[in-house]
């Protein structure tokens, strides 16, 4: 504790400013944990050669320590620890998934560190008060309320069954708590609110009571896995519903596995190369989207896109705040209001970026459109979802 | 808590053909359960060792079904190649870890195969990567009673392997000269090795054949569900489940408490609602022991 209050100047190796991320690079969290690394790297490599931080005059070439979290809560903040008190590091980038973050900010708080995370988006990380936590991604509840509220449009005054199909684990259940939230508010009514155990391989009993049910909208959340098996038996099954929405689909590659049978699926984003978000560095959305691909040879999910506008963050706070001075950083870094490629990036108190809408796509002939909101929206949504005889 | 009980119940009332399909999905589950089980029931059975390894055999039997079919070829196909590399497989680790630990405590041999567990799902991670995988057979599925009932033909594939696999291994274990030689050596090892029996071989072959086993339900996992790295450990704790419920060298309990286990779970998780339903299968465990005991000690036994 006495290291924490002691006052904290940051390190700058010669001409650099060094953050430090605990990513996953092991574990199951590797595939997005190796995006969130790419997404760093990219925007770092864009800073540098685009002439570094600019502070005082002077230019800082800016460098990540990294190390592999193996995608465990307890590794997180360990290594949050060693980043800190043995590294010397002032400046923390987030790591993968809520989990580790919420592991991650205790140290962070702790030291007063500044963390600017992008794949941390669970409600339970913005109600504790956190002071030194910014999030860049929109949060949980906010993942498929757009689903419901396009729910409600398109059933204009008839009264909408929705059934809900969530994990049992705080991301989901966050998503499950925005999801019923709204359908509540416009009046819809639950039919099945159904808590899938996480080890749970086979959800044919829900899908049986959505048969018999024939809720208007069934929404699925449970990671990847949760994704790839509802795409797999509602299809098996031959389980009709007019609309079925769930998070998740990219990183389970539902395109790519199922074809067919992703058709009309709903999925929520956090960004897309399509949307028509610039800044300086990257140019536009889709600038980005052909640089990451020449780089790391395939597409960027929007995990990687999230995780370099992170690091423009940190770039933009420092030249504001003009000195590597935690506290001052920080405070600079709670008063961004700047435009990316990934959106626009403005933290309400509690640290979470508010500037920023999630969208929806829906998978067409074999691509994700954007379907919602209105104004980003490149297609129509295809609805109702015909039944599978006549698909 | 209790309404959505009560209107569960009361939709399978009104519409009772759900209950058909309910049972038979989990007949259907309970069936690649029970095929992983088979072979743990026999490697407890003989070698006295609790392969914590079960699952992962299953999933690496997943991957191989995986990458021929992504590579063109047939399930009819990758599955029996699937089933003979896990074999393989098996006999190799018999040889290297097994082998060592197979005459000593229990405690030495879980650790073993909980090591063997470990590596290969770490592997796996490293060389096939953690993302959720799963291939489809392009079967399609079984309508009945106006679509309210359907049954994937995947998931009936696995149910009728079972059953054939279940009589194939019953008739090996009892008739053939090899099918022997394991019985003896579940008996007694050292009276079995006296009267010539290469017990050793016959370990590296029980082994082996519970990989293979594994690796048939792998395949089918794959084409009914999902995979990824880290599946393992919900499969290991099923096959269990599903031996300890029917009873050590019980073959046909073993299909049957798979089964039951199976459309259990599948009711329980339609009328308690999904959450219940792994929790509501380990209650019954519980309940099913409690009463087998209770039956023995009429007859002054005990459960072993």
């Amino acid at each position: 504790m006495s290291l924490a209050a002691q006052p904290i100047f940051a390190v700058t190796v010669g001409d650099s400013i060094e953050l430090g991320a605990a990513v996953s690079i092991t574990g199951k969290y590797s595939t997005n944990g190796k995006h969130t690394q790419n997404g760093y790297d990219l925007a770092v490599k864009i800073i540098n050669d685009k002439g570094g931080v600019k502070l005082g005059g002077k230019s800082y070439k800016i460098k990540i320590k990294y190390y592999d979290d193996e995608s465990t809560p307890a590794r997180g903040a360990q290594l949050a620890e060693r980043l800190i008190k043995q590294d010397g590091i002032k400046f923390i980038l987030g790591p993968y998934s809520s989990g580790l973050t919420k592991a991650m900010v205790s140290v962070t708080e702790k030291y007063k560190v500044p963390m600017v995370e992008a794949n941390g988006a669970s409600v339970g990380l913005f109600n504790k008060g956190y002071r030194y936590l910014f999030a860049i991604l929109s949060t949980t509840e906010q993942y498929l309320q757009t689903a419901v509220a396009l729910a409600a449009k398109v059933n204009g005054k008839n009264t909408v069954k929705v059934a809900g199909v969530f994990e049992n684990d705080p991301f989901s259940q966050d998503i499950r708590n925005g999801v019923f939230a709204d359908a509540k508010r416009l009046g819809m009514h639950v039919v099945i609110d159904d808590k899938l155990p996480p080890d749970l391989s086979d959800m044919s009993a829900t899908l049986t009571k959505v048969k018999a049910l024939k809720p208007n909208l069934l929404v699925v959340s449970g990671h990847a896995k949760g994704a790839a098996l509802a795409v797999r038996q509602v299809a098996d099954m031959k389980v009709n519903v007019p609309m079925l929405a769930m998070t998740h689909c990219d990183s389970a590659e539902i395109i790519v596995k199922f074809a067919k049978a992703a058709e009309y699926i709903l999925c929520a984003s956090q960004w897309d190369r399509s949307l028509s978000y610039r800044d300086a560095l990257f140019g536009s959305a889709e600038d980005f989207a052909q640089l990451f691909e020449k780089t790391y040879g395939y597409a960027p999910p929007y995990q990687a896109a999230e995780s370099a506008a992170a690091v423009l963050v940190y770039k933009n706070a420092f030249e504001r705040a003009g000195k590597l001075d935690t506290e001052m950083v920080r405070n600079a870094i709670a008063a961004t209001d700047m435009q990316t490629f990934y959106g626009k990036v403005r933290f309400d108190k509690t640290g979470k970026n508010i500037a920023k809408p999630m969208i929806l796509y829906q998978v067409q002939d074999g691509q994700f459109k954007v379907v919602a909101p209105p104004q980003w929206a490149s297609a129509t949504l295809r609805w109702p979802t015909p039944v599978w005889d006549k698909r | 808590m209790s309404i959505p009980v009560l209107s569960n119940l009361n939709l399978l009332f009104d519409q009772p053909i759900l209950l058909v399909d309910l049972v038979a999905n989990g007949f259907m589950i309970g069936a690649i359960f029970a095929l992983a089980a088979f072979g743990m029931a026999l490697v407890w059975g003989v070698m006295n060792i609790i392969n914590i390894a079960q699952g992962e055999f299953v999933m690496l039997g997943g991957f191989v079904t995986l990458f021929l079919m992504e590579a063109g070829m047939p399930a009819v196909i990758s599955v029996p190649l699937a089933v003979a590399v896990l074999f393989i497989v098996g006999g190799g680790f018999y040889y290297l870890v097994i082998d060592r630990v197979v005459d000593r405590d229990m405690f030495s041999s879980v650790l073993a195969t909980f090591g063997i567990s470990i590596l290969l799902s770490q592997l796996s991670n490293q060389f096939f990567g953690a993302d959720v995988r799963t291939v489809d057979p392009g079967l399609g599925t079984w309508l009945l009673a106006d679509g309210m009932v359907s049954l994937p033909w995947v998931k009936l594939i696995a149910f009728i392997l079972t059953l054939v696999i279940g009589v194939g291994l019953w008739l090996f274990l009892k008739s053939s000269r090899l099918g022997q030689a394991i019985r003896a050596t579940a008996q007694n090892p050292r009276a079995a090795r006296v009267l010539g029996i290469n017990t050793r071989r016959v370990y590296a072959l029980t082994y082996s054949l519970n990989a293979a086993l594994c690796g048939a339900a792998g395949g089918l996992v794959v084409m009914a569900w999902a995979i990824h790295p880290y599946m393992g450990l919900p499969y290991t704790v099923r096959s269990f489940m599903v031996v300890i419920v029917a009873g050590l060298g019980n073959l046909p309990g073993v299909v049957l408490a798979g089964l039951g286990l199976g459309a259990a779970e599948n009711l329980a998780g339609f009328i308690l609602g999904a959450e219940f339903q792994i929790a509501f299968v380990f209650c019954l465990m519980i309940l099913v022991l409690v009463w087998r005991n209770m039956m023995l000690k009429r007859k002054r036994k005990y459960l072993k």
